[in-house]
């Protein structure tokens, strides 16, 4: 299980701020998390249409795309940011 | 070696923090304080944070800062929450012996700031209407700057 972070447009597209999930098996890396998150439709397929606007954290450190999720408690996915 | 660090909704006190540097015994404090621009029909402006990983973030921003120039102590507090046009989002302080470090983990600091914790603008209108702020390309360019500079061997 998978505690899944959603911010600023991604969480107002997807309706959460969050969500906890079991992805399967051939799930392996940020990118397949989130291509598999699309395939759900509605909120997360315009979220997740295009992943070149994402960004994301695996355990509340930044990560690519290419991250590996084995053993992942938290994954935050996000634009990206735009403090200061 | 002393970090303030801090990710808060409520305001800060420049005049305290700044003190605060100066009382570490170098010969020179640089600041920045970011503000909220208006205009074009602004209203405020809302940041939203990652709890528990923006803080941190903040922190390691912070101890490159202090691994990579030799400064006595430095501050960053950023706010979060919906921020009135004029209101202060982010301090930056820093502290040296010499104004040049000051200076420039200054400058480090704020452009790191802007890149690399989790933190997402988004302008409210007097319209009602919303956008959230995109990355603009020169940020990103000045973050990696200290990238290339680093691997230069410099400063």
């Amino acid at each position: 299980m998978i505690r899944l972070l959603y911010f600023a447009w991604v969480r107002e597209r997807i309706g959460l701020d969050g969500e906890t999930v079991d992805p399967p098996a051939d799930v392996t890396d940020v990118a397949g998390l989130i291509a598999w998150l699309a395939g759900r439709g509605g909120g997360h397929a315009e979220a997740f249409a295009e992943p070149g606007r994402l960004r994301a954290a695996v355990d509340q450190s930044f990560a690519g795309l290419d991250t590996p999720i084995a053993g992942a408690r938290e994954i935050a996915l996000f634009p990206p940011v735009t403090g200061g | 070696m002393s970090m303030r660090i801090a990710a808060q909704e409520a305001d800060f006190d420049v005049a305290a923090e700044l003190a605060r540097l100066e009382g570490l015994g170098g010969g020179g404090v640089a600041s920045f304080t970011g503000v909220v621009r208006g205009g074009d029909g602004l209203q405020a402006l809302r940041l939203e944070a990652y709890p528990g990983m923006t803080e941190r973030a903040l922190h390691d921003i912070a101890a490159q800062a202090m691994a990579r120039w030799s400064l006595l102590g430095c501050t960053l507090i950023h706010r979060h929450g919906t921020l009135a046009i004029g209101a202060r989002i982010v301090l930056v302080g820093t502290a040296a012996r010499h104004r040049a470090a000051a200076l420039e983990a200054c400058a480090f600091l704020i452009d790191w700031a802007k890149t690399r914790a989790p933190l997402w603008k988004q302008e409210l209108f007097a319209d009602g209407t919303t956008r959230w702020v995109e990355p603009r390309a020169e940020d990103g360019a000045a973050a990696a700057e200290w990238d290339a500079s680093a691997e230069h061997g410099k400063p």
